[in-house]
């Protein structure tokens, strides 16, 4: 077993010369700074210089911005050079520090106002050290860096943390859960596909509906297909189904039943809406599509189906103009009906 | 023969469900009559494990309960199935569930002052969406914080019984450690051959007892 400590005795000489190197200040020189010369990194003599205290810009442009704040920063400053965390040597990492600040401003780098509060910080530490301090109190007046040491040592221990955190066996990158389905016991949910003629037929039952109402009271509001869109999601989000017929407020008429139609067609055309039939010849559901955009029944012709439902009263193909395009003579037909009704 | 057809039963439940069972879970699956006590399942259980041993598959409790899952050693391989890569999480979003998951409950404000940088909403909607963390609470000051805290599917997820399964977090070290450095000066004056007078910093040097020839 060697002692690492007696071979510190023969070194101060070689390291006094270290200590004046052009790249190193000469903080020892000053007897009750805190900070201890070159020659000892945490207990053991330091042999050579370090000769990595200066990072070529180009490579600095490179991970600069992948420090996650001003104690990143600092700790790797500290880090790169095996400085001991407790035994920071001040005036040099402060340095070096604002040698990033300053090419961080160069690079225009969004600087955050946290590194200048933390460059501010690093002067007045250094500041307070440079005030002579009592030998009495050199033992229990705090270090003026222990505050920036806690801080960097509660940072440096949650880096770790997820560090250690992002090493953890993680399901669908290391590990799956193993399963064997067995389709014996699942009910076969197989659903059929709804044709347009269905949803014809269905929307052709809400129509005759409709005109069992016609003489209730026909709100004279324009009514925007956008909008019945929103309420239909708005009605689908809750419990994620609903019945195709429920969707249609028969005392809206004629007019109010296509909206809602051509509603439901542009939401499906836009894949928002899922149309399912839980049998064959089932009620329609409409239910929120949760896959990505995508066609949810092929084939379907939304701007067709929706002028030939419409019945040569939509010339327009497009949905959102609708309401203007849907003539005013059928929103008249309803009111005269209601006219007559009331009269 | 009773207890093999549990230990069958519960793997088949396993296997069939894809999901973590917990052990209220697995007892439902019996007939009332014929229902195993928790101990007998956490004997199944135990048999499950054992079985599994130096297999591609292995038993793991997790919070919402027991899984079977595909070894990690094998991940490497196995991701090779999908084309795409695992997604990766930057360091900032991890340092934020790291400081949630040790921390909890937590504000943000708590977070922005370990890490010295002001938390990215985003990284929390994505936290959130990935329903890991969630507000648990108010803190009672001015302005009533949310409190973050991690969920089960977070414990799941990274393959975790409760939080005591986390990693655990580096011990901090005290600035008095430092003090014997600084009167090292005084100590090095002394001849060579006698003992050092401090204890030795480096955890793999000598302490105390140090060779005194």
């Amino acid at each position: 077993m060697t002692r690492p400590h007696l071979s510190i005795v023969p070194k101060p000489a070689e390291d006094a010369t270290a200590g004046e190197g052009p790249s190193l200040p000469i903080e020892g020189n000053l007897p009750l700074q805190a900070e201890m010369p070159f020659a000892v990194v945490q207990g053991e003599p330091l042999t050579q210089l370090p000769r990595d205290l200066y990072i070529p810009p180009q490579a600095l442009e490179v991970f600069l911005e992948a420090f996650e704040g001003p104690l990143d920063l600092l700790l790797y400053l500290i880090r790169r050079q095996n400085l001991d965390i407790l035994d920071i040597p001040l005036a040099d990492i402060t340095r070096q520090y604002m040698d990033y600040i300053g090419m961080m401003n160069e690079l225009q780098l969004e600087l955050a106002g946290e590194y200048l509060v933390m460059a501010a910080t690093l002067a007045e530490i250094k500041s307070r050290m440079l005030l002579p301090r009592s030998a009495e109190a050199t033992t229990d007046e705090a270090d003026p860096r222990a505050e920036l040491v806690r801080r960097l040592q509660e940072y440096e221990r949650y880096k770790q943390a997820a560090e250690s955190i992002d090493h953890l066996p993680r399901l669908e990158r290391d590990t799956w859960v193993a399963s064997a389905p067995s389709d014996v016991y699942r009910p076969v949910s197989s659903l059929p596909k709804v044709s347009l003629q269905e949803m014809i037929v269905a929307f052709r039952e809400v129509v005759a509906r409709a005109q069992m109402f016609a003489h209730h009271h026909v709100q004279r509001e324009r009514l925007s297909v956008r909008a019945r869109m929103t309420d239909i999601l708005a009605t689908v989000e809750g419990d994620g189904f609903a019945e195709f017929t429920r969707l249609f407020r028969a005392e809206e008429g004629r007019m109010g039943v296509t909206v809602t139609f051509m509603a439901i067609l542009e939401l499906v055309r836009e894949g928002l809406l899922d149309l399912v039939q839980t049998e064959v010849y089932g009620p329609l559901h409409v239910r929120r599509a949760n896959r990505p955009p995508v066609r949810a029944v092929p084939d379907l012709p939304a701007e067709g189906a929706a002028a030939a439902v419409a019945a040569g009263s939509v010339e327009d193909d497009t949905i959102a103009p609708l309401p203007d395009g849907l003539d005013d003579d059928d929103l008249d037909d309803d009111l005269d009906h209601e006219d007559e009704g009331i009269a | 023969m009773n207890e093999d057809h549990v230990r069958n039963v519960v793997e088949a439940a396993l296997l069939a469900a894809g999901r973590p069972l917990s052990i209220a879970e697995l007892a439902q699956l019996f007939d009332e009559d014929a229902r195993p006590t928790t101990d007998g399942l956490r004997e199944a259980l135990a048999r499950i494990a054992a079985d599994h041993e130096g297999r591609a598959v292995e038993l793991r409790e997790v919070a919402s309960g027991f899984r079977l899952q595909v070894r990690a050693e094998f991940g490497r391989e196995v991701s090779r199935l999908w084309p795409e890569r695992p997604q990766r999480y930057s360091r900032a979003l991890l340092e934020t569930l790291a400081l949630i998951a040790y921390r909890q409950p937590i504000t943000r404000s708590e977070i922005e002052s370990v890490r010295g940088v002001s938390v990215n909403p985003n990284i929390v909607k994505t936290l959130m969406e990935r329903n890991w963390v969630r507000v648990v609470g108010h803190r009672d000051v001015p302005g009533r914080p949310e409190l973050l805290g991690t969920t089960r599917d977070f414990l799941d997820y990274f393959g975790l019984a409760d939080l005591d399964d986390l990693p655990p977090l580096a011990e901090l070290k005290a600035m008095a450690d430092l003090n014997p450095q600084l009167v090292l000066p005084v100590a090095v004056e002394g001849v060579d051959g006698e003992e050092p007078l401090l204890p030795a910093l480096a955890p793999d040097a000598p302490a105390p007892d140090a060779p005194t020839a």
